[in-house]
């Protein structure tokens, strides 16, 4: 048994792959059996994920005692042969994105994956890319999961056609690749200068290396931190962002959310493996601030509400930047509670833009710009496919609900209150406890102004969003003239409710939660354990002789 | 060797930045398989330039000295990147045509710039 249950963590990768490869070969009427696989594909991850959070935790000694789990893919020892490695912290990953994915692909399910291309196969190789991004345990693997869920939310954000579309998925696509390129360059020099692309062992032999070859290692290193800033949409990399997230379909975006924060996630794990990058700390603490204050700009400047939502993504990657460029280890738990949340309220948000977007569907466009994502016709046109009833009205998917504008309302005021961080719901208990631990360590220390300047700058982000989304509330629900209420299907509305609810739950057991994410820290901080544990089973090195540097 | 290894890599690479900070889609396109080049190159290089060296050891040869072959990490890696970006670059171009014939025009915005 216990032998089996190591064979979990490549699960996450598996599932997907063979569930979205399996989807080809169904006919396209055969949509039933498509969506079956697709919600047992996402749940079966779903399940996996929690359950490595189980196996990593100190629940569950006798799997994995250190809490970290190696599975060599290939059979072969670690700085050799390809290993998928888990942890606490791409457990927690793990189980957000399987979250994500389910609320998303229920959601989708109502009517956003009618014809064109093929919806299910792309979104379960985009949860694979991601999952492989969480698990990988070396750079280059690290770099085709993550052309893989780039290749998938090409496919995803083209969905629905349009000029406007296609033009903002062209500089998507050119930002992500050059992003790809210079990932590569990083990866290709810190091989050549030390000859493994093994992240644990990478850590050990950077130490170990000569000045100049430190230097090279150095620029690679600083390549590879420019590649995941424009993943995380960091200031000054991020304006392909609003435009993209807030004219791809609504589950298109929700599931999006996450994709931002694989850049965090590689920035936070390859930053607290090579422990010597604390100067970098530094700079990302001012392309945090700046990131943080340019997405409240952009905040006060949208119109359109899937607009101002996607500058939310950058405000809530700017203050992750921020606070992780303090380098503050009593930081890193609050940090990952606010990822978590900030992950939740989009996924949410975005979801809600999507049957918000249909109560205009008669009122004149506010200005060409905020129109653009409705121009869906000619892809399907050119399809020969009649248009799917996106736009309210047309064929009935499964049940209506009853006081649609009150459920909107409702749902809406609570994603206020998320992204703004305003209590009771948890966006204030992540910010209070970012503000709190900030707070405290500038009390210990001599008080930094950074410090002061990042409080200010959360505080009034947090204002400033409450500003934009009740001029964009009242704009929505209490000016009724113009507007009309939307059949909201019973599919649509149900994974937003639960994801409300799941944010409700996270408030009440907010304390496990965060002694979990302690943990996680706790042994991101003090990486000794992660890499004798995926390089203890190497016993060929001395005699097979180490790749040539 | 070397020498005219780097200015190929640097020349591609410069070709290919100049090409994708121009207006047109083609252009970027052209760009991004330039730049590709010079990334695969760099790869390449990164496993060290040498003559006459197999990167696969002969079996059954006994002890060997690796000092005789080649890496063959890098040449692996290449391999993918070239699979990967030829793959992506495909993608770029059906999006590219699709743009032209929805807009009419090849701008990388969708429209002329007003004079």
């Amino acid at each position: 048994m216990n032998a089996l249950l190591r064979h979990l963590i490549v699960l996450p990768i598996i599932v997907p792959l063979v569930a979205g490869a399996a989807m080809f070969f169904l006919a396209e009427a055969r949509r039933t059996a498509r969506v079956t696989l697709a919600a047992a594909s996402v749940m079966t991850q779903l399940a996996v994920a929690v359950g490595l959070l189980y196996l990593t935790s100190d629940a569950a000694p006798y799997i994995w005692p250190e809490g970290v789990g190696v599975y060599a893919v290939g059979g072969w020892p670690a700085p050799f042969g390809i290993v998928l490695v888990v942890d606490r912290l791409a457990a927690v990953m793990l189980t957000l994105g399987a979250i994500v994915a389910l609320a998303t692909l229920v959601y989708s399910v109502a009517s956003w994956d009618r014809p064109g291309q093929p919806f299910h196969s792309l979104f379960q190789f985009l949860t694979m890319g991601l999952n492989g991004a969480f698990l990988t345990g070396d750079l280059f693997n690290l770099f085709v999961f993550f052309e893989i869920l780039l290749a998938a939310s090409y496919g995803l954000l083209l969905r629905g056609g349009g000029a406007p579309r296609l033009k903002l998925s062209l500089h998507y696509i050119t930002v992500n690749l050059i992003a790809s390129f210079l990932f590569l360059l990083g990866v290709a020099l810190i091989y050549g200068v030390a000859g493994t692309l093994n992240m644990a062992d990478l850590s050990g032999r950077a130490a170990a290396l000569l000045p100049h070859d430190r230097t090279l290692l150095d620029a690679g290193a600083a390549l590879l931190g420019i590649a995941f800033l424009i993943k995380a949409a960091s200031w000054p990399l991020n304006f392909w962002l609003p435009g993209a997230y807030s004219i791809a379909l609504a589950p298109v975006a929700a599931v999006f959310a996450m994709m931002t924060k694989v850049g965090i996630y590689a920035v936070l794990r390859l930053g607290t493996l090579m422990q010597e990058y604390h100067t970098l700390g530094a700079a990302l603490f001012y392309v945090g601030l700046a990131t943080l204050v340019s997405g409240t700009i952009g905040m006060l400047a949208a119109k359109h509400l899937a607009r101002s939502v996607a500058y939310s993504v950058l405000v809530s990657t700017g203050i992750l930047l921020a606070t992780l460029g303090l380098r503050i280890e009593a930081l890193t738990a609050p940090v990952l509670f606010y990822l978590i949340v900030s992950v939740l309220t989009t996924c949410t948000f975005f979801m809600l833009t999507g049957m918000t977007d249909r109560t205009r569907a008669t009122d004149p466009p506010i200005s060409p710009q905020d129109r653009v994502g409705e121009e869906a016709e000619p892809a399907y046109t050119a399809y020969g496919i009649k248009q799917p009833s996106i736009v309210a009205g047309g064929e009935d998917v499964g049940v209506a609900i009853p006081a649609a504008m009150a459920f909107l309302g409702m749902i809406f005021v609570c994603c206020v209150l998320l992204v703004s961080g305003l209590p009771p719901l948890p966006g204030f208990l992540a910010k209070f406890a970012l503000l709190f631990t900030v707070l405290q360590s500038a009390a210990a220390h001599d008080a930094p102004v950074s410090t002061w300047v990042l409080c200010a700058a959360i505080v009034i982000s947090g204002f400033v969003s409450v500003i934009v989304l009740s001029r964009i509330g009242m704009r929505l629900f209490w000016s009724p003239a113009a507007r009309k209420t939307p059949r909201l299907r019973l599919l649509e509305a149900m994974p937003v409710a639960a994801m409300v609810l799941l944010c409700m739950a996270l408030t009440v057991a907010a304390g496990p939660v965060t002694r979990y994410l302690e943990h996680a820290a706790h042994s991101l901080h003090r990486p000794d354990t992660y890499i004798r544990t995926v390089l203890s089973r190497h016993t060929h090195r001395e005699q097979s002789g180490a790749p040539e540097p | 060797m070397e020498i005219v290894y780097a200015l190929a890599i640097g020349i591609l690479a410069g070709a290919g930045v100049w090409l994708l900070l121009r207006p047109r889609t083609f252009q970027v396109l052209m760009g991004l398989t330039l730049f590709s080049y010079a990334v695969n190159l760099f790869i390449f290089g990164m496993g060290r330039l040498a003559l006459h060296r197999a990167p696969i050891l002969e079996p059954g040869a006994g002890p060997v000295d690796p000092s005789l072959y080649a890496d063959p990490v890098p040449q692996a890696l290449v391999l993918t990147a070239i699979v990967i970006g030829f793959a992506t670059t495909a993608l770029f171009l059906v999006v590219l045509l699709a743009l032209r014939g929805l807009t009419g025009t090849d701008h990388v915005d969708g429209r002329e710039p007003e004079a």
